[in-house]
Parts: structure tokens; C-alpha cells; sequence
């Protein structure tokens, strides 16, 4: 299995090499900061064309962690549109991808600094929400037992850096899942002083990798 | 012949000066549309060139801009301001000159737009960046010439396709320009001259008398070269020696890591205390500039250097030049020694010193080649288009276009003059829309089509973000390196070196051993530590690849009888290998197997270059593999490819078989991390990435991502896209080489002498000792794990469990 297994604040989670996280106790499937969208929001506002497929990317990886789950339900995290112009923009056919992905299952968007307001688009709109013992929220409180995303983490082991969960025993912060997103690096102070402590990274990839953050 | 008006008559005589004849052909010819002059630096070159543009000014009876001079350096630029204001200023000539470069203030450059000086001193990308205004109709209304300095070294790069492009632009806008090259010695000439000209003019192309020939020699020491390596630690005491005998030495450098790793271990020896400084392109700017003064200012007897001493500073008075490492390529030693001594008419001194006894060879063919004026250089190949995407877009900035007049413009620059119209049209494409099989930018479009059929940006506020990633040149990832609990740079280190570092490792830079400490805000903290020996210094410079004209004349060495020229160790070592096996011939590849440690080896002899030499161990270590061969690794040089695996190679062919070659190229040409490299430099020239943003943002979050993701995306979305197809033809010349395996096959035809011997043989014995050894990760490593295992369970005594 490519998966890590672990236990955070009670529930057992499964962080996939995609950078989806994996609840199986609750039957759901969290992903953050898709920022689909990104290149049509670059285009608009500077000119720079980037390739337009990333949204395409993005679903992509999105259906198949959700066949190989099957989660009742998904939670995307905040900024998953680069912004609310990108989502009303959002080409027909990648709107009936989404649509299909939604059918069957709760689907919840909880809201970011890209994407402040309501969509208009399928599932539920949040600013937070509670799931058993764990809060979701988009950019980390003081609050324990909390899932955030926002900071794009990213951790370098042997010189290469990949995105990466950060969790110690009070939070975990997921990897931006877009195909278009950079990264922070994890000794950033602003990231790494959210954690107090003991702190693991799980590197994504071809295979997800728990490794202590220094 | 045209007389010089009284007024300099009298000024070259106070001087005691009397007219080269070469500055008198420029006068005589300062009507022509294109002109070329050739000369050794000292020879009053630029005084040459500015010549008829002091005379047409001294009526000051002319407005506006006359002359634009451009250099590949600033430093230049503001060197040449300071020496035209001599002749001026002594004859009381009514000319205002200028420099703009990116060092000039804001206030300066707007009043230089408004109000420009009779001569403005520039770079190719300042200039490109004027060419971008809406005004610039009027601040090149009447300009009359434009003067391209170091041309030959402009022209090699894709700086020179964008000044040229430039300067199509600037005929349009004034068409009476005459165009003027300065170049150093060149192999070719005409090739030059034609994309200096307007196609399809003609170009004259004048000759100063090139002085004496330089007085090159090979140093000899006591001590023999090593069989491998770079660093020429063995000729340390000779070295200083001649430093001695010399007021002012340049110790060159093929690497700067070399160059540090030299610096250390002359100081080391330096009992003397003799002022030897170093200079090389990633230290610090203030420390390369100190460096200068003080060379200038002749308190140094020697600099150790890279080539960043090449272009644009004045040397002063050195009267050494020393060259460590085989030169790879004849034409750049004979510019460097060419610039050293500036006394006009007496020979210049150089001294090579082969690092190793292979390099002993190179050096003694270098020599023959420089003395029979056999200069080398790959022909460039037609005009990149990523530079052609941003000429668009510049073009854009400055107003509407046509693209049937821009189209015609771009036609009478040399390099583009087989531009297909098809071709323009791809580039325009991408620059107007992305050029993406999914047409998806309908409504962002960069360009837009107005009702007249021009083009324009369709949001104008875009031309300042255009403007701020204007050029060509590509900047590595470097980080700077600091001493902690200090802020002022000691210098840069690439990226992917400072990655490896950890805590405590050790590295030279600026010739001082340091400690790194750790990554502060993207700057490496290090502390002093000269106990230690250093770990290497990585960080590349370019690791140059032998020229195709000196490997075939090494190949034409190998093919002598004896070696009358070669010191004896050298000689003798090429007989043993005549006598064990053979020595590689011109029109054949001569391959070797023989075991060695236990492992089968193979040594391809294909005198491709070390890039060429590189892609062909990928490549027959991957057919090897799929023979069932089991490589595990290889290593290459500028002549040879040594593969080590598990099972000997009865019958090469099947390795060097052309259409295998070319197939595997492909496949394993897509994933390779050359490829994206090249893409992140093609794509950040045409726009599709910008390195510069309006404001630069603390940390990279969100902000930036890798230009990785955007090769991988491409690659498997949209495969025949224009940046795709730049990005192949690019490596294919550049560092893949596989133009160059090419040639190897076509010159060879299948010929190959496969000679099995019991042991290793002289010649490919430096390979052994080679750094840069590339594991091959397959079955053999696998295999050896297998092997392991059973060699454990036996030794534990248990056959299974």
C-alpha cells in the first residue's frame, strides 16, 4: 500500500500520495486549495497564457482517489477556485465532470481567502465545519484537533522537495491538491511555528513518506 | 580616400598619433549600408568605429540621436564614455554622449527619451527595451549609425538575435541607419558580416593587421601530469615561478570550481605573499569589482579566472596569460591571449597547462591549430523563435502592428532570413493566444486583432510586465552565501548544490574554506573554517566540450607514426596503447572490452564531446539493458564513453546501431531533466513564464510554481506544442548533443573495431579515475541485491527457509 495510516486526535486517517486525505471511519475524502481556474485568473490579469489543463489535471487525480475511496463524502478545503470569477468561468465540460464526481455523495466546499463567497455550483458552502473529534477549516486557528490547508506545504528530503502534509498531535495542514500550485517550505517560520514541538511531514508522491521534520 | 577634416588633423598630431589604416578604410568606407571591422584589441578599435561619427557631429549642425553603440557588457559602456570624451573634450567638439544601461537612473532615462544625446552607449537589452515605448519614432527619428561592439561574441548567443531583430526594427524607423560590427578574430568572417548586414545588402568586411603572432607554449614541469583530473595541482610551483618572472599573470580556468580549488592550493604554496587575487562569475559583485580595481590599479601579480574575464574589462598591463586544462576550443584561447599585452605590435604570451596526460595531447593540438590559424566554431543554427515570440511581443508594447510589415522586417535579419511564413504564424499564435491545441483563452487573449487587421495588446497595462522580463539571458537558481552574523554577499552558489549541503559540510568559495551553517531567507549562512579540507565546490560554470575541429585533429595525431612533438611520458603512453591494443582512428570507433574488478567493462571511443559522449552512455546503457546485459554505470569524457556491467558485450554493434540510437533518443529524451531545463529557458524568453513580477512577493508561496509542472503538462496534453518543439531542437544542439552522435555515426558508417583484451588499456585507463560516474538503476542492481542475499544466507549457513 502507497498509503500512510495514522491516528490524529481519535480518528484513524490515511494521507494518499496524491495529497488527499482519507477518513475511512467517517467515509469521507478531504482534499484543499485545488485552485482550479488558475491559469484562466493569470490569463485575465496579466496575459500570460499558461497551459490550459490544469483543471483537467486536477479532476483527473480527483476521480480516482474518489474510485479508490468511495467516500460518502468530500470536503474541499478553501481556494478551490483561484477566485470566484475562475469558478463562474469554469469551461461546460469540466462543469459536468465536476457535477458527476458530486453525484451521490455530500459535497462540501468550505470557503477561502481565493474563494470568499458562494459558488453557484452544486454542494454545500461552509466556513468551517465539525466531523467527530476534528474541526475543517481553510487557514489554521488555535484550535486543536484541527485540518487546515492554505500554507502549501512543501518538505525537502535528500534535495528533493515535494508537497507534504505537516501534522504533530494537534493539527494537520494538507498539501495544496492543484496541479498548478507552489509551495512553502516547512522551516518557513510562519508555517513551522504553528506546530509546537514534534512535528512529522508525509511527503506525496509515488508513495506517501512519514518523515520527522527537523 | 577621405582626408580628416584640420581639426583632427592637428588632434591625432599633438597626440603624435598618425592614422591606422584601418581607421582611415572606415572613413573611406563610413558610407556603406554594413561594415565589419576586424581587429586585435589594442589597435584602436573603437576609435575606428566612433571615427566618421565624431566628424559627422563636430559641425553640430545635426538634432537628435546620430550614433547608438552597443555592447555586451555595461561595464564597456561606461568605459567607452569615458574614452570618447578625450578626443571630444580635447577638440572642443559639440557632442553630448550618454550611456544607458540598466544602472541608469529613472530621471535620466526619461529625459534621455524626451531629449536624446547625439551618441547613447547601450546594451542589446536596454535598447530593446527603447524599441518598446510608443515613442520611439521620435527618439530614433534621424539616427545615422549604430555601432555593434564584440560582435563576435554577441553573435554566438541569442543576445545577438535579439539586438539584430532590434535593429530591424530601427532601419523602419529610420532608414538611413548604417550598421558597423567590431569583432576580434573570428573563424568565420562572412557568416558574421551577413547577420550584421540587412539582408539581403552586402557587408564589407576590413582587416587591421592582426600584430605578431601570439607566443604560445606548453609548460613543462618536472613532475608529470596526473593521468586524470582538473586540477593542475601538480604544476603549482611552476606556475608561481612564472608569475615571478611576470608583472601581471591571468591564470584562466575552464570551471570555477577548478578555478577555486587552483586558488586554494596556489595560496597554500604563495610563501611569497604575492598580491593573486580570483575572480569568476559566482562571487559577489563587490568582490568581483575589487577585484578589477585593483588589477586596473596593477596591485596584482596574477588572477586566477574564468572566463567572466573575458569580455569588457580592460586588463591593464598583463603581459602573462596561462590557461589551465586543455582549452576545448581554439578560438576562444586565441581571443584571450589575443587581449592580453595592449601593446600594439608586439606578440602576446601564453602559457597552456594540461591538467592530465590526455590533456597533453589536446594542448600540443590546440597549439598546431592556433599556429596554422585554424580557429573553430560550430555553425549556429537559424534564428530561435522564443526570441522571435518576445520581439512580438516588444513589438506589441510599442503600438499596433502589421503582421505582413513585421512579417517583412523580420525577413531582412540574417539569422531569420529562411523564416517560413508558417513559422511566423506559429509564433504570433502563441503570443496572441498560447498557441494550445485546446483553444482556451478566447477571452483573455494576450493579442488581440483590431477592426484595420492590426494587432495589439488587449490589456495595454500588460506592457509594463513585458517590459520587465525583457532579454535573453538566463539567470541559474543561485542562492547567495553570506558569513554569518555578516550581510555583505561572498558570492552565489547554484540551487541544486546548496540542496546537498547539511550542516558542517565544507566548501570553497571566493578561495576560502567555509562551513555552512544553514538556509536563511534563501541566502546560505556559513562560517570561516580553514582547518578543514574543503568538499568540492560544485557549483558548475560550464564544463566546455572539445570543438569537433580539435578532436578531429587529435584523431589526426593519433594517426602519426610517433610524436616527435609530445613530451616523452605522453609519446610513450600513446605507443603502449598502439602496442596493447590500438589508438582510435578517424573514420572508425574503436571500442575495447576487458575485465577489470570483477566487472566486464566497455570503452567507446567516439571523440563526440563530453555532452555527445554523455547522451551516448544513456543511450547504450539503456539498449544494454534491454539486452539482458546488466550495466551498472558509466562515465564519459570529450573522446570516450567507459560502460562497467555484469556481462561482457560479445558484439558492440547493436549498441551503436544508428536507427536503434535514434529511436531509444527519443523515448528517453522526454523525461530527461535537460529537456526541462531547456523548456524553463524557452519558455521564460518567449513569455510563457515571467521572472520579474510588478511586485515581488516575500516568499514564493502560490506565487511561483515549477516550470516543471508546466513541461509535464504540456508533454502530456499537448505534445506538438510551440514551446515543445523549441525545447527539443534546442537540446538536440545544446547539451543532449545529439547532433554531434549524429555526425559520429555518418562519419563512421558502421566501422567498428572491437578489440577484446585481459586487462585495462592505456588509454582508457584515465577513465577510471574520471569524476561524474552515473549508476545505471536496472536489473544489475538488482541482481547484485540477489547475489548479496544468497552470498548472506549461505555465509548464515541456510540454503532457504
Amino acid at each position: 500500500m502507497n498509503a500512510y495510516t495514522f491516528d490524529f486526535c481519535g480518528t484513524r486517517c490515511i494521507a494518499l500520495p496524491s495529497g488527499a486525505l482519507h477518513l475511512p471511519d467517517h467515509n469521507t475524502l478531504c482534499v484543499s486549495d485545488l485552485h482550479l481556474g488558475k491559469s484562466e485568473r493569470i490569463a485575465r490579469r496579466s496575459g500570460v497564457m499558461l497551459p490550459p489543463y490544469e483543471v483537467h489535471e486536477t479532476l483527473q487525480k480527483l476521480e480516482a482517489d474518489i474510485a479508490t475511496t468511495q467516500p460518502q463524502q468530500v470536503i474541499c478545503l478553501g481556494d478551490s477556485f483561484d477566485d470566484l470569477d475562475a469558478a463562474a468561468s469554469l469551461k461546460e465540460d469540466m462543469l459536468i465532470w465536476l457535477t458527476r464526481l458530486q453525484a451521490g455523495r455530500l459535497w462540501i466546499w468550505i470557503e477561502g481567502n481565493h474563494d470568499p463567497g458562494p459558488i453557484d455550483m452544486g454542494g454545500t458552502h461552509k466556513a468551517a465545519m465539525t466531523l467527530g473529534t476534528l474541526t475543517f477549516r481553510h487557514i489554521a486557528t488555535a484550535t486543536t484537533a484541527e485540518v487546515s490547508g492554505h500554507y502549501h506545504p512543501k518538505h525537502r528530503v535528500a534535495g528533493r522537495s515535494r508537497p507534504a502534509f505537516l501534522c504533530d498531535h494537534q493539527r494537520i495542514i494538507m498539501p495544496a491538491y492543484g496541479a498548478y500550485t507552489g509551495g512553502l517550505t516547512s522551516n518557513a517560520p510562519n508555517l513551522r511555528n504553528l506546530f509546537k514541538g514534534r512535528a512529522i511531514a508525509i511527503l506525496t508522491g509515488h508513495k506517501a513518506i512519514p518523515v520527522p521534520v527537523p | 580616400m577621405s582626408a580628416l577634416p584640420p581639426k583632427f588633423q592637428d588632434w591625432f598630431a599633438l597626440r603624435g598619433w598618425s592614422i591606422h589604416p584601418h581607421q582611415q578604410q572606415m572613413l573611406d568606407q563610413a558610407d556603406a549600408p554594413a561594415l565589419m571591422l576586424i581587429a586585435p584589441t589594442g589597435g584602436g578599435k573603437t576609435l575606428a568605429g566612433f571615427l566618421p561619427s565624431l566628424i559627422e557631429l563636430s559641425d553640430g549642425q545635426h538634432k537628435g540621436l546620430h550614433t547608438l553603440y552597443v555592447s555586451p557588457l555595461k561595464a564597456l559602456a561606461a568605459d567607452i564614455k569615458r574614452n570618447l570624451r578625450t578626443p571630444v573634450d580635447e577638440m572642443g567638439l559639440p557632442i553630448r554622449i550618454e550611456d544607458r544601461t540598466g544602472d541608469t537612473s529613472y530621471t535620466q532615462k526619461r529625459r534621455q527619451r524626451a531629449d536624446p544625446p547625439h551618441i547613447l552607449l547601450t546594451t542589446p537589452e536596454s535598447l530593446a527595451l527603447l524599441t518598446s515605448y510608443e515613442d520611439a519614432p521620435h527618439i530614433f527619428k534621424g539616427l545615422q549609425r549604430i555601432i555593434v561592439d564584440e560582435i563576435h561574441a554577441l553573435a554566438e548567443s541569442k543576445r545577438g538575435d535579439q539586438l539584430l531583430l532590434a535593429l530591424s526594427r530601427l532601419q523602419t524607423l529610420a532608414p538611413d541607419l548604417r550598421r558597423v560590427g567590431l569583432s576580434a578574430t573570428v573563424e568565420d568572417p562572412d557568416a558574421i558580416a551577413a547577420e550584421l548586414a540587412r539582408h539581403p545588402d552586402p557587408c564589407a568586411i576590413i582587416n587591421a593587421d592582426p600584430g605578431p603572432d601570439p607566443d604560445i607554449s606548453m609548460l613543462i614541469t618536472q613532475e608529470k601530469p596526473p593521468w586524470t583530473g582538473g586540477g593542475a595541482k601538480y604544476a603549482i610551483p611552476a606556475v608561481l615561478d612564472e608569475v615571478k618572472k611576470h608583472k601581471t599573470t591571468l591564470i584562466f580556468h575552464n570551471t570555477r570550481a577548478q578555478a577555486e580549488i587552483f586558488f586554494h592550493n596556489l595560496w597554500l604554496a604563495n610563501t611569497d605573499d604575492l598580491p593573486i587575487g580570483i575572480h569568476h562569475g559566482s562571487l559577489a559583485r563587490e568582490q568581483r569589482e575589487k577585484v578589477e580595481a585593483a588589477m586596473v590599479a596593477g596591485h596584482l601579480r596574477a588572477i586566477v579566472c574564468t572566463g567572466s574575464l573575458d569580455l569588457g574589462i580592460d586588463w591593464g598591463d598583463v603581459d602573462l596569460v596561462v590557461q589551465v586544462g586543455a582549452p576545448k576550443n581554439v578560438k576562444r584561447l586565441v581571443q584571450r591571449i589575443g587581449r592580453a599585452n595592449h601593446r600594439y605590435n608586439a606578440p602576446s604570451k601564453a602559457l597552456l597547462v594540461p591538467a592530465n596526460r590526455f590533456e597533453v595531447v589536446e594542448c600540443v593540438a590546440a597549439l598546431e591549430a592556433a599556429k596554422a590559424h585554424d580557429l573553430d566554431g560550430d555553425p549556429k543554427g537559424p534564428g530561435p523563435r522564443d526570441v522571435l515570440c518576445q520581439h512580438i511581443l516588444i513589438t506589441a508594447c510599442a503600438g499596433p502592428f502589421d503582421e505582413d510589415h513585421l512579417f517583412q522586417e523580420i525577413k531582412t535579419v540574417g539569422a531569420y532570413r529562411t523564416l517560413s511564413r508558417a513559422a511566423f504564424d506559429d509564433c504570433l499564435d502563441f503570443c496572441a493566444t498560447g498557441g494550445y491545441a485546446l483553444r482556451a483563452y478566447d477571452k483573455w487573449k494576450r493579442l488581440l486583432q483590431t477592426a484595420d487587421g492590426r494587432w495589439q495588446l488587449r490589456d495595454p497595462r500588460a506592457a509594463q510586465r513585458i517590459r520587465m522580463n525583457i532579454g535573453t539571458i538566463q539567470d541559474t537558481d543561485t542562492l547567495k552565501v553570506r558569513m554569518k552574523g555578516n550581510f555583505k554577499p561572498l558570492g552565489e552558489v547554484e540551487e541544486a548544490f546548496a540542496a546537498t549541503l547539511t550542516p558542517g559540510d565544507t566548501f570553497l568559495i571566493g578561495g576560502q574554506v567555509v562551513r555552512y551553517e544553514n538556509l536563511k531567507d534563501m541566502t546560505v549562512v556559513v562560517s570561516r573554517r580553514a582547518d578543514k579540507t574543503p568538499k568540492i565546490a560544485t557549483f558548475m560554470g560550464t564544463k566546455f566540450a572539445n570543438s569537433t575541429q580539435l578532436s578531429q585533429r587529435i584523431l589526426r595525431m593519433f594517426d602519426q607514426p610517433d610524436w616527435p612533438e609530445l613530451p616523452a611520458h605522453t609519446a610513450e603512453w600513446l605507443s603502449l596503447q598502439r602496442q596493447f591494443s590500438k589508438l582510435p582512428e578517424a573514420n572508425r570507433i574503436l571500442v575495447e572490452s576487458f575485465p577489470h574488478e570483477g566487472r566486464h567493462h566497455i570503452c567507446i571511443y567516439g571523440f563526440a564531446g563530453r555532452n555527445a559522449m554523455q547522451t551516448l552512455g544513456m543511450l547504450a546503457t539503456q539498449r544494454m539493458e534491454e539486452l539482458n546485459l546488466h550495466p551498472m554505470g558509466f562515465v564519459a569524457t570529450d573522446y570516450a564513453t567507459l560502460i562497467w556491467g555484469l556481462d561482457p558485450v560479445d558484439d558492440p554493434a547493436p549498441l551503436l546501431q544508428p536507427d536503434n540510437m535514434r529511436a531509444d533518443f527519443e523515448t528517453w529524451l522526454s523525461g530527461n531533466a535537460v529537456m526541462k531545463k531547456t523548456f524553463r529557458g524557452a519558455a521564460t524568453i518567449a513569455g510563457l513564464i515571467e521572472r520579474n513580477l510588478p511586485q515581488a512577493r516575500k516568499s514564493g508561496r502560490q506565487a511561483t510554481f515549477s516550470s516543471d509542472i508546466l513541461y509535464d503538462t504540456l508533454a502530456k496534453y499537448d505534445p506538438d506544442h510551440l514551446m515543445l518543439r523549441i525545447t527539443r531542437e534546442e537540446a538536440m544542439r545544446g547539451l543532449v548533443d545529439f547532433g554531434r552522435i549524429e555526425e559520429m555515426l555518418s562519419r563512421t558508417a558502421g566501422r567498428i573495431d572491437h578489440v577484446i583484451l585481459d586487462r585495462v588499456t592505456p588509454l582508457s585507463l584515465p577513465m577510471f579515475l574520471e569524476q561524474g560516474r552515473i549508476a545505471v538503476a536496472g536489473a544489475g542492481q538488482d541482481r547484485i541485491l540477489e547475489e548479496e542475499a544468497a552470498r548472506l544466507m549461505n555465509a548464515a549457513g541456510v540454503s532457504s527457509l
